[in-house]
C-alpha cells in the first residue's frame, strides 16, 4: 500500500487575469519508509507540490491520497487534525516557535496538538533531543542557538509525533555544507530506524546524493525518475 | 489551557513595552473610573443623606392632590385625624419603619411689629421631627437645641432680613380653611440653617401652636415624614405601605394616600440621576478605551506573527487552539491592567480618605468627601474589563485560527 498517491495533481494560481500552472498532471506514488526528494529549477513547482502532499493547500484537479486519505476533501479544521497526526514539516527557516525553549518547541506537538500523557512526553522528548544532539542546549530559546542546531531541533519536533511522513522544503538551504550533512545523517538515520518516510524538495546535490529516489520537476511537470546513491539498490 | 496560558503570557512578555503600555492605558482607565465611582458615590451619599436626614425623611404621605399644589400649602387637603390614624396603625406594622412624623405646614404673615414678611411654617411633634430627621437639631444654629411650645425657629434668611434675635417676640399671622384670619405670639426660639430643596426655608413650631394658630379644633396633618431603618429598602418599603394604603379610598371611591420616595420629592434626585448618567458614560469610555486598546495590540500581534500562526496551524494545531491562544493573550491583558489598575484605584481612594477632601453643597459646609470601594464595584468592573478585552481580542485571534497555513507561511 502506498504511502502517497498522486494521480494527474494540477495546481493553478489564478491571479486576476493571469493564470500560472504551477503543477501539470503529475502522478507518482510513494512507499513506505522512503527517503526521496524533488529536484528542479526555481519556479518549478517543488513547493507547490510538497504543500499539497501536507495538506497545507488543495489540487486544482487530479486526486491525491495521503495515508489512504483523500486529503482534499477535509475540512480547515480536519486537515489540521491530519496533519497533527500523520505529517511532520521541516522548514528552511526552521520555524521554530520564539517564546519556546528547545525542549519545549519538540514537546509542543505532543504537549498542544496532541495530548500526550506527561511521562511519555517526556520520555519521547528527551530521547529525540538525544539523537538530535541537542539534549545539553534544551533550555535555550531558539534565538540562543545555531542555524543548524536549530535545524536539528526543528527535525526533533518533526518527529516526536511518529509521523509516518515528514515533509521538508529546502530543509538545508540554511545551513553550510557541514551541518546540512549532519542533519541528513540524523534524518536517514530515523527513517532507518522508525520508518519515517521523508520528501524534501532541494537544489542541494548534498541532498540529491543522499536520498533513494529523485524526481525532477519542470515548469510544473514530472520529467524524470531516477535512483539516488543512497538508494537501496546503489 | 494552563499550557496555552504559558505561551501566551510569553508572548505578551516578548513585546514588553507595548504590553506595558496597553495594559497602562487599561490601569490608568480602570482606576480613573474606580476613583469616580467611589467619589461621586459618596458625594451623592452624603447629599442624599443631607436632604432626607435634615427635612425631608425618606418617605412622605400626603392626602392625594397635595404633592401637585404643595407650593401654596393648601390646608384643604389635609389628612384628616381619621385617615392619619389609620396610616398611623399601617405604619406600625411596617418594621422597617424606623419612625415617622406627622406635620401641619402652613403659610402665613410673620411680623416684629415693625416689619412684615410671609412665612412658611410646619408644625411638628419635636421628639418625632427629631428621630424621623436626625439632622434637624444640627440645622440650628442659634438657641437652644429644641423646638418648645410658644416658640418658633424661624428660618436665617427671615432673621438675617427683619434682624430678629432669639428670645425677640414675634407675631405669626394665618389664615385658616374656613377663611378666618388669627395671629399670635411666639417668642424666637432658634434661627434655623436653610436646606436646598422644598420647606429648606421653613419655620418650625410645637405642632399644637399650629393647631391653634389655624384654629383647628380636630387634629389635621398636611404630611407625614417616615424614616426606614434601612435606606437601602427605600422602594421595597414604599412599595408596600402605597399597596397597603392604596386600599384605603374616599366616598368618591378614589385612594386617599400618597405615598412617595424623597427621589420623588427632591429636585436633587435629578442631581443624583445626573451622577448615575455620568458614571454610566465613564464607564462606556473606559470600555472603548479598552475595546480599541486591546484590538490594537492583539491586530499587530496577529500580524507580526502571521509565519509563527502558518507554522503552528501546519504542524496540526487546531484553529479553536489558535483562537483561545490569542484571547488568552487579550484575556491576560485585561486582567493586569484591571489588577494594577485596581490596586491604583485602593491607593488614590485610601489618600483621600487620608488628606479629608471637604466640599459645600448648599448651605451646609465641611462635609467631608469620604469615598469608599465596595468589593462589589471592584469585581463589577473588572470583570466588564476583562470581558471587553476578550471581546476585542476575539476578531484578530478568529483572523488567526481561519488563516490557511499555507499563505501564512509565505507571508515574509
Ligand atoms: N501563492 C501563489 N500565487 C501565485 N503563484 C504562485 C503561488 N505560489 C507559487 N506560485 C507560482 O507557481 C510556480 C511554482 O512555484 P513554487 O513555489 O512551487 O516553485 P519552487 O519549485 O518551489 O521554486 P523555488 O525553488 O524557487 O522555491 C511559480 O511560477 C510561482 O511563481
Ligand atoms: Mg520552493
Amino acid at each position: 500500500m502506498s504511502l502517497v498517491n498522486a494521480e494527474n495533481l494540477t495546481k493553478v494560481y489564478t491571479m486576476g487575469e493571469i493564470e500560472v500552472k504551477a503543477l501539470q498532471s503529475v502522478s507518482f506514488e510513494i512507499e513506505p519508509a522512503s527517503f526521496i526528494s524533488f529536484i528542479g529549477p526555481s519556479g518549478s513547482g517543488k513547493t507547490t507540490l510538497l504543500n499539497l502532499i501536507g495538506c497545507l493547500d488543495k489540487p486544482t484537479s487530479g486526486t491525491l491520497k495521503v495515508a489512504e486519505v483523500n486529503t482534499s476533501e477535509l475540512t480547515h479544521k480536519e486537515a489540521a487534525a491530519f496533519r497533527g497526526k500523520n505529517l511532520g514539516f521541516i522548514f528552511q527557516d526552521f520555524n521554530l516557535i520564539p517564546v519556546l525553549t528547545v525542549y519545549e518547541n519538540v514537546e509542543y506537538p505532543l504537549l498542544i496538538v496532541q495530548n500526550v500523557p506527561s511521562e511519555e512526553r517526556k520520555t519521547r522528548v528527551i530521547s529525540l533531543l538525544k539523537t538530535v544532539g541537542m539534549t545539553d542546549q534544551k533550555d535555550k530559546y531558539p534565538d540562543q542557538i545555531s542555524g543548524g542546531q536549530k535545524q536539528r531541533v526543528a527535525v526533533a519536533r518533526a518527529l516526536v509525533t511518529n509521523p509516518r511522513l515528514v515533509l521538508a522544503d529546502e530543509p538545508t538551504a540554511n545551513l553550510d555544507s557541514k551541518t546540512a550533512f549532519m542533519v541528513i545523517d540524523i534524518m536517514r538515520q530515523m527513517k532507518e530506524e522508525f520508518g519515517v518516510t521523508f520528501i524534501f524538495s532541494t537544489h542541494d546535490p548534498k541532498i540529491v546524493s543522499e536520498v533513494e529516489t529523485v524526481y525532477t520537476l519542470q515548469d510544473g511537470m514530472l520529467i524524470g525518475r531516477a535512483q539516488g546513491k543512497g538508494g537501496r539498490y546503489a | 489551557m494552563l499550557k496555552l496560558f504559558k505561551i501566551a503570557v510569553r508572548n505578551l512578555s516578548r513585546y514588553k513595552r507595548r504590553t506595558l503600555l496597553t495594559s497602562s492605558l487599561i490601569a490608568i482607565g480602570v482606576m480613573f473610573v474606580l476613583v469616580f465611582v467611589a467619589a461621586s458615590g459618596s458625594f451623592k451619599y452624603i447629599m442624599i443623606g443631607q436632604i432626607t436626614d435634615s427635612m425631608l425623611g425618606h418617605l412622605q404621605v400626603h392626602k392625594r392632590g397635595y404633592v401637585a399644589s404643595i407650593d401654596s400649602l393648601p390646608l384643604t387637603l389635609n389628612l384628616s385625624e381619621k385617615a392619619e390614624k389609620k396610616l398611623e396603625e399601617t405604619m406600625e406594622k411596617i418594621i422597617d419603619i424606623e419612625s415617622f412624623s406627622p406635620r401641619i405646614k402652613f403659610g402665613g404673615m410673620f411680623s416684629n411689629f415693625i416689619e412684615t414678611t410671609n412665612i412658611r411654617v410646619n408644625g411638628v411633634y419635636p421628639e418625632k421631627e427629631i428621630a424621623t430627621v436626625p439632622l434637624f437639631l444640627s440645622r440650628i444654629k442659634q438657641g437652644k437645641k429644641s423646638i418648645k411650645e410658644g416658640e418658633i425657629l424661624i428660618p436665617e434668611l427671615l432673621a438675617n432680613g427683619l434682624k430678629v434675635k432669639v428670645g425677640d417676640t414675634v407675631v405669626v399671622i394665618a389664615t385658616n380653611r374656613d377663611g378666618s384670619v388669627n395671629g399670635k405670639k411666639f417668642v424666637v426660639g432658634g434661627i434655623i440653617e436653610s436646606v436646598t430643596g422644598p420647606g429648606g426655608r421653613d419655620g418650625y413650631m410645637h405642632i399644637k401652636d399650629a393647631m391653634e394658630v389655624l384654629r383647628m379644633e380636630e387634629m389635621e396633618i398636611s404630611e407625614v415624614a417616615i424614616r426606614l431603618k434601612d435606606f437601602s429598602k427605600l422602594n421595597a418599603v414604599s412599595n408596600r405601605l402605597d399597596e397597603m394604603m392604596s386600599k384605603e379610598l374616599n366616598k368618591q371611591g378614589k385612594p386617599i394616600f400618597d405615598v412617595r420616595t424623597w427621589e420623588k420629592l427632591s429636585p436633587f434626585y435629578n442631581v443624583a440621576r445626573m451622577i448615575d448618567v455620568m458614571t454610566f458614560f465613564i464607564k462606556l469610555m473606559l470600555i472603548a478605551i479598552v475595546l480599541v486598546s486591546i484590538m490594537n495590540v492583539m491586530i499587530m500581534a496577529v500580524f507580526e506573527r502571521i509565519r509563527e500562526i502558518g507554522t503552528i496551524s501546519a504542524i496540526g494545531t487546531k484553529p479553536k487552539k489558535i483562537l483561545s491562544l490569542f484571547l488568552i493573550e487579550g484575556f491576560s491583558l485585561g486582567v493586569f491592567g484591571a489588577a494594577i489598575g485596581n490596586i491604583l484605584a485602593l491607593g488614590i481612594v485610601f489618600l483621600i480618605n487620608l488628606v479629608k477632601i471637604t466640599f459645600n453643597f448648599g448651605r451646609q459646609s465641611g462635609l467631608v468627601l469620604s469615598p469608599s470601594l465596595s468589593a462589589g464595584d471592584i469585581l463589577w468592573i473588572s470583570a466588564i474589563v476583562i470581558l471587553v478585552s476578550v471581546v476585542a481580542a476575539f476578531q484578530p485571534a478568529f483572523k488567526a485560527s481561519r488563516m490557511e497555513p499555507v499563505d501564512a507561511l509565505r507571508h515574509v
